[in-house]
């Protein structure tokens, strides 16, 4: 079992002809993914790889092929237009890759999306993938194996560092999360917790986060609150000067909001377990198992 | 993105926001000049360095002076110094422009703030009868101080929290008018030039009821300055760090910090874990440096030059994970940056994920004197301890 995809899912690309498009989108079919149709306006027509149909525009792209799932390589200008098109022809599970976009289209997506059914996963982030059965996104497959540990987490290379930690002891993963690293996301640390803690393939999540914001805060109250599982963090940051941003757009101290610190001290008060080093992460997801 | 005060200014002035009367000047003729119409009008003149960082006043960086003599006085001690404020670290900034600026007689000091609200996803209008004092301040000890509006910006803000604002600061009748119209205008220059901060503290009353923003803040989303070119147009690379400017147009991602163990790593949230790892085995992390997802020959050999240029490192620790980009890929690219770069640092390598062993072998087969580390927290140990070693023998 696993949260949002599956070996079913079909997937359409947006941007499949781009670099950074065409490559990934060669890993995920090679990974077992359904990448069923591309997306790039002016190309429809084209044939990606000699498989996979290049439509102009999303609608046509679902009409013709039925997807329900897409994933978004479109540059950061169009990026945000790229998801509202996808969101508007009926797709429930938008993820975006695309780094930088700027604040103020995210805030309009969030809104366009308030009271359909699409759920969006990112910006800026490495997408999502269950173990042995579906990828879409740019992570690295072959370090994840199939197995009971839901992971949610703001980083990408340092998702990979805790999973590659976990598959090296024997830990597979029902489904591993990449939410994004920027200020406003399609999902946050609390909506992933709320699949994991519903879904019966996950028996424990590890969440990982990092400086900025409130978001492991507000996922910390919902575990003290509601969730059924055991939940292990590690958040990153803990030497990250204030009011300098940390790479991620959405990873900066401001006004004392969103040190390591303080979510450290208030995830441990909400009966979270918090691994101390990054070394030490699957060690702690292990203590809970 | 951050900008000048007296830029700030320009965008509230064209927006509508009352701003002192003023001329930002390089030089101490300038400053005369432009303090010349404001005295002789009987006033006092306000001489303000214009850097980035906050805490001028504290740092001595605002100078109230009122004749000539004083204006030259205030202007040629500033320009050319190097202003240390609470917040620009122990070396301080440089000063090379002043804003000259009529003074104002102040009443009352309030304050106007507008941020973005990431929990809500909405802006966030602060007013405070508090002015003058940082609003940090006044919220860990008067919280009930600062009165707050939440706006949603697709809508903009509307009139009546505009008001709804105004009248919680107690403010004379004419000059809540006014007060509305000022908060309505800022509302607009934030949205409109994508800022993520503007902030207007003190915003004065002056004795006949009028409004001036005193001083001005405003910070922009860097992801727009694509489409925002008059903000774009008003960077100053000035008061950047000379290696975060130069990394910068290598593409690479890099924050200066104080330490010593230099650190590579690709991806954001892995650079702060490593530097985390650091401080923990007993070092202290020299700078945040992210490479990016596909870290090659050409990243690597630049995030050496960069971090190599500050003096205080005395060990590198390069931590890749090889998910797409293969470790054996990686190797080759760090061992053909160290030798066409000649550096006589310690180097600890920590490859990780696809063809980590291949890597490790060509890492160990390059004589280039680097140090293999197994583990994430054995590379760390090992560069904390190279570096120490290093600073012993220098």
């Amino acid at each position: 079992m696993s949260i949002l995809i599956s070996r079913e899912t079909r997937v359409i690309v947006q941007g499949i002809t781009g670099g950074e498009g065409s490559f990934h989108t060669r890993q995920m079919i090679e990974y077992g993914t359904k990448v069923v149709a591309g997306v790039t306006p002016g190309r429809g027509g084209e044939t990606f790889d000699s498989r996979v149909p290049v439509f102009n525009t999303a609608e046509e792209a679902v009409r013709q092929t039925g997807a329900e799932a897409s994933v978004i390589f479109v540059p950061a200008p169009f990026a945000a237009d790229a998801i509202l098109e996808a969101a508007a022809c009926g797709i429930s599970l938008v993820v975006a890759i695309t780094e930088g976009i700027p604040l103020f289209d995210m805030i309009r997506v969030r809104r366009f999306l308030a009271g359909r059914k699409t759920r969006l996963i990112g910006p800026n982030c490495p997408g999502v993938i269950t173990p042995g059965s579906c990828k879409i996104g740019i992570m690295p497959g072959f370090i994840h194996t199939p197995g009971r540990v839901g992971v949610v987490s703001r980083s990408g290379t340092l998702t990979y560092e805790a999973v590659w930690q976990l598959t090296r002891m024997g830990i597979g993963q029902s489904t591993c999360l990449g939410i994004g690293g920027d200020p406003v996301v399609g999902t946050t640390h609390l909506d992933a917790l709320c699949l994991f803690n519903e879904d019966p393939g996950t028996e424990a999540v590890l969440m990982i986060g990092e400086i900025g914001g409130k978001a492991e805060e507000e996922a910390a109250q919902f575990v003290s609150r509601e969730m059924k599982k055991p939940v292990v963090a590690f958040i990153a940051g803990r030497t990250a000067p204030p009011g300098r941003r940390m790479g991620h757009a959405g990873a900066i101290i401001s006004g004392g909001v969103g040190t390591a610190q303080g979510k450290i001290e208030f995830l441990r008060k909400s009966g979270i377990t918090v691994a101390e080093s990054p070394a030490e992460i699957g060690e702690a997801v292990a203590s809970v198992l | 993105m951050k900008i000048h005060e007296y830029q700030a200014k320009q965008i509230l002035k064209k927006s509508g926001v009352p701003v002192p009367e003023g001329k930002v000047c390089f030089t101490v003729e300038e400053a005369v000049e432009a303090a010349s119409p404001f005295l002789s009008a009987g006033g006092p003149v306000a001489v303000k360095a214009q850097i980035h960082a906050g805490g001028r006043g504290k740092g001595g960086g605002i100078k109230l002076v009122r004749n000539e003599a004083e204006v030259r006085e205030a202007a040629g001690a500033l320009l050319g110094s190097k202003l240390i404020t609470p917040q620009t670290g122990a070396n301080g900034q440089m000063v090379s422009k002043v804003l000259v600026e009529s003074g104002v007689d102040i009443q009352r000091e309030l304050y106007a703030g507008i941020t973005f609200d990431r929990s809500r996803i909405e802006d966030v209008f602060m007013v405070s009868s508090e002015g003058g004092v940082e609003i940090e301040q006044v919220a860990a000890e008067a919280p009930e101080k600062i009165h707050k509006a939440y706006i949603d910006p697709l809508l903009g803000m509307h009139a009546y929290q505009a008001r709804d604002l105004a009248y919680r600061l107690n403010l004379p009748a004419e000059a809540v008018r006014k007060a509305v119209e000022v908060f309505l205008n800022l509302y607009q220059a934030y949205r409109s030039h994508e800022a993520t901060l503007a902030e207007i503290n003190p915003l004065v009353l002056t004795r006949d009821n009028r409004l001036y923003a005193l001083d001005a803040k405003m910070n922009f989303d860097d992801s727009a300055l694509f489409r925002q070119k008059e903000i774009a147009g008003m960077r100053d690379p000035a008061e950047e760090d000379l290696l975060e400017r130069e990394a910068n147009e290598f593409g690479l991602n890099y924050i200066k910090l104080n330490g010593n163990v230099g650190c590579m790593v690709n991806g954001a949230g892995l650079a702060m874990a490593t530097m985390d790892i650091i401080k923990q085995a007993g070092g202290e992390p020299a700078n945040f440096l992210d490479v990016g997802g596909g870290a090659n020959v050409e990243t690597i050999a630049n995030g050496f030059r960069i971090i190599c240029r500050d003096p205080k490192v005395s060990a590198v620790l390069i931590n890749i994970f090889g998910g797409i980009v293969r470790c054996d890929r990686v190797a080759r690219g760090v061992a053909e940056a160290v030798s066409s770069l000649k550096i006589s640092l310690p180097v600890v390598v920590r490859l990780e994920g696809t063809n980590a062993g291949e890597g490790k072998k060509i890492i160990r087969e390059a004589g280039l004197g680097f140090l293999w580390a197994d583990t994430l927290k054995q590379a760390a140990e090992m560069a904390v301890a190279a570096s120490a070693a290093k600073r012993a023998a220098r």
